[in-house]
């Protein structure tokens, strides 16, 4: 069945059929293509999404202070709160089964001098845990430690961008910087995901921002990094207790929303996962119904292409053709044109996502659209199997009429 | 060659039954070469279809070459029909996509002749109805006399043992009907069983022996003096 000869005479059917062998070719090829791109671009919509919410740590709680909006315990509303340094001990002492690090940060912005060079810069007070809740990577020297905290030391660490600014390119490890009329040194330069802005700060042990100013014990924001083992209930558990925990502290009513406010990245992340989640379904289906599209496309073609057969089959049929053979090379020829053009627009497909690369990334939120091999295999011989089946039916048919009967047909 | 024996076919319609055939006995001799003739309708394409193994009868027997052929099964019908049988149409049921030569090498390779040998001897029979030239024609290129001599070749590529013609110069003028009727007495002068169906009183009589069918019965069946064809074309 399989023999030279068949093929020959295949080959020969579709080269004299140059129409019909281009009409279901050419569905099953944009079928696939429409369907790798479709997916690809998908995959690149939640490629942009992955991109968007990794910078940073997950497993991290932030939480910033407010004002209240509800009388409580004799206190007025609209009453301003902060937080200081008992508020990091107590939370260390009454979670130590979740906190992992716990960190302030104190923003301020200062004017920050080398030699002629002089910018404005955010500077943040932290704890030396606060390098894993941020991603922050090191480029050379070391981020802030522990010793620096304690001792509260002069030292800084600034972001990429700063020392480009600053040092032209200079190395700043060990140069004194003036950071708003104090000295500090600089001992860790670090790069960041995050972006530009991120890479314009400079980070101090939060103990000296406090010494500078008037030795406070005031703070910013808490950062509390939590266990990555507790996963996303235990992160929600652990943010419940943690506002109940803060509010009795504060004086805050249960009721009000407004004393402080948090940030949980564990429940960001798994709502825009889901959210994700939707959209590959969306996209998944849209594909799925491509492939079907297409499926039904070389249905109709193949169902055609056999009626208008029929009276050659006839004729095969008068001169000696088996029904066996008949569907054969029926079949042969539809699983040739659809293998052929399948996989052709299958690396069409392919290419036209790689040409799309990045250039769709600013304007349609499409980041690297790719598809994997083995999809893109799959849905290809999905077609081919039912392109093949689509023309077994019919051509079964025609195959068991009798002789006398297809020759009728016109 | 071919003996039947009370051969019936009807043909249903709707609810109403049309019956053709009614009751048909008949015998062919290995080489001979006998014209069916008879008015539209009386059943003669009908016969020679069942014959040819393109359609089935309802009842009765059918030997050919001594095999009986009944309750065949499509394959067994396509390999009987591939090895014994030859059919000429009137409408010359060539294909269109096929030159002269692809169309009569057809037969040769559902018998599984191997290419060389299947291209040899299709155009040693296209040789044989003279049109070695135009081998590599397709079949609309080809005037109606030139296309029933490629279904002639085609026929006889297979060596049947029964060549069936039905009303193959139907679409001819009679010139061009005379070369063709000219080339099938050659053929059956080779020694081959051949039937044709015609209309025409001076086709019938280029055969042997016409058998007159009306009303689905064989009224007549005489053996004749044969015209030759030769006679009437240059
Ligand atoms: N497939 C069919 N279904 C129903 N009736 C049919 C069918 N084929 C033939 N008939 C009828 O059977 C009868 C015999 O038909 P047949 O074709 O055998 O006649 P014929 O002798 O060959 O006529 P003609 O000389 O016109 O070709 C006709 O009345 C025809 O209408
Ligand atoms: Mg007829």
């Amino acid at each position: 069945m399989f023999s030279r000869d068949t093929w020959r005479e295949i080959f020969v059917t579709i080269r004299k059929n140059k129409l019909r062998t281009f009409l279901s070719g050419f569905t099953v090829s944009l079928g696939i293509l429409i369907f790798i791109t479709l997916f690809g671009m998908g995959n690149g919509l939640v490629n942009t999404f992955d991109e968007f919410f990794s910078q940073d740590a997950t497993n991290v709680i932030y939480v910033f202070p407010g004002r209240t909006s509800i009388p409580y315990k004799g206190y007025k509303s609209n009453r301003t709160i902060e937080f200081d340094n008992s508020d990091l001990k107590d939370i260390e002492e009454t979670f130590p089964m979740f906190v992992e690090y716990i960190s302030p940060r104190i923003f301020r912005t200062a004017t920050t001098t080398y030699g002629e060079e002089s910018n404005d810069y955010t500077t943040i007070g932290v704890d030396w845990g606060q390098q894993f809740a941020e991603k922050t990577i090191i480029m050379q020297g070391r981020y802030i430690n522990q010793r620096d905290v304690e001792e509260r030391t002069r030292n800084a660490v600034i972001g990429r961008l700063v020392e480009v600014d600053l040092f032209n390119g200079r190395n700043a490890i060990g140069k004194f910087i003036d950071i708003g009329g104090s000295v500090f040194k600089v001992v860790g330069v670090f790069q960041d995901e995050g972006g530009d802005n991120e890479e314009r700060q400079i980070y101090i042990p939060y103990t000296t921002r406090q010494l500078i100013e008037k030795n406070t014990d005031k703070i910013n924001q808490i950062v509390i990094q939590f266990k990555p083992e507790l996963g996303y209930t235990g992160a929600v558990a652990l943010e419940k207790n943690l506002v109940r925990f803060l509010k009795d502290k504060k004086f805050i009513s249960p009721d009000d929303q407004n004393g402080f406010f948090v940030r949980n990245v564990a429940e960001n992340l798994k709502q825009n996962q889901d959210f994700a989640g939707v959209l590959q379904l969306i996209v998944s289906v849209v594909a799925f119904g491509t492939i079907i599209a297409g499926i039904i496309g070389i249905s109709n073609i193949m169902v055609y292409v056999v009626k208008e057969r029929t009276k050659e089959i006839g004729i095969r049929k008068a001169i000696g053709a088996t029904p066996k053979r008949v569907i054969g090379s029926i079949l042969l020829e539809s699983i040739f044109i659809t293998t052929v053009s399948g996989f052709t627009g299958m690396l069409i497909g392919i290419g036209v996502l790689k040409w799309i690369g990045n250039t769709l990334k600013e304007d349609y939120f499409i980041t690297n659209p790719y598809i994997s091999t083995g999809v893109a295999i799959f849905a290809t011989i999905i077609l081919i199997f039912f392109g093949a089946l689509a023309g077994y039916i019919p051509a079964r048919r025609a195959a068991r009429i009798k002789p006398i009967v297809a020759l009728r047909n016109e | 060659m071919i003996e039947i024996k009370d051969l019936h076919k009807s043909y249903q319609m709707g609810s109403n039954s049309l019956h053709v055939l009614k009751g048909i006995d008949f015998n062919v001799e290995a080489g001979e070469l006998v014209a069916i003739m008879g008015s539209s309708g009386s059943g003669k394409s009908t016969l020679l279809n069942i014959l040819g193994m393109l359609d089935v009868a309802d009842s009765g027997e059918y030997l050919l070459d001594g095999l009986p052929i009944k309750n065949l099964n499509e394959t067994k019908a396509a390999n009987y029909r591939n090895k014994f049988l030859g059919f000429i149409f009137q409408s010359f049921n060539l294909i269109n996509y096929k030159t002269a030569l692809e169309n009569v090498a057809l037969p040769l390779y559902y018998q599984g002749v191997g290419r060389k040998e299947r291209q040899e001897k299709a155009l040693k029979y296209l040789e044989q109805v003279g049109l070695k030239e135009w081998s590599h024609h397709l079949p609309s290129e080809l005037s109606g006399g030139q296309k029933q001599r490629v279904a002639v070749a085609r026929a006889m590529a297979a060596e049947p043992k029964v060549l069936l013609a039905d009303e193959l110069t139907g679409a001819l003028d009679s010139t061009t009907s005379y070369e063709i009727m000219d080339l099938i007495q050659k053929i059956n002068d080779l020694g081959n069983t051949i039937l044709v169906v015609t209309h025409e009183d001076d086709i019938a009589h280029m055969c042997k022996r016409i058998v007159h069918l009306k009303d689905g019965v064989i009224v007549e069946d005489k053996k004749i003096e044969q015209v030759r064809a030769s006679q009437y074309v240059q």
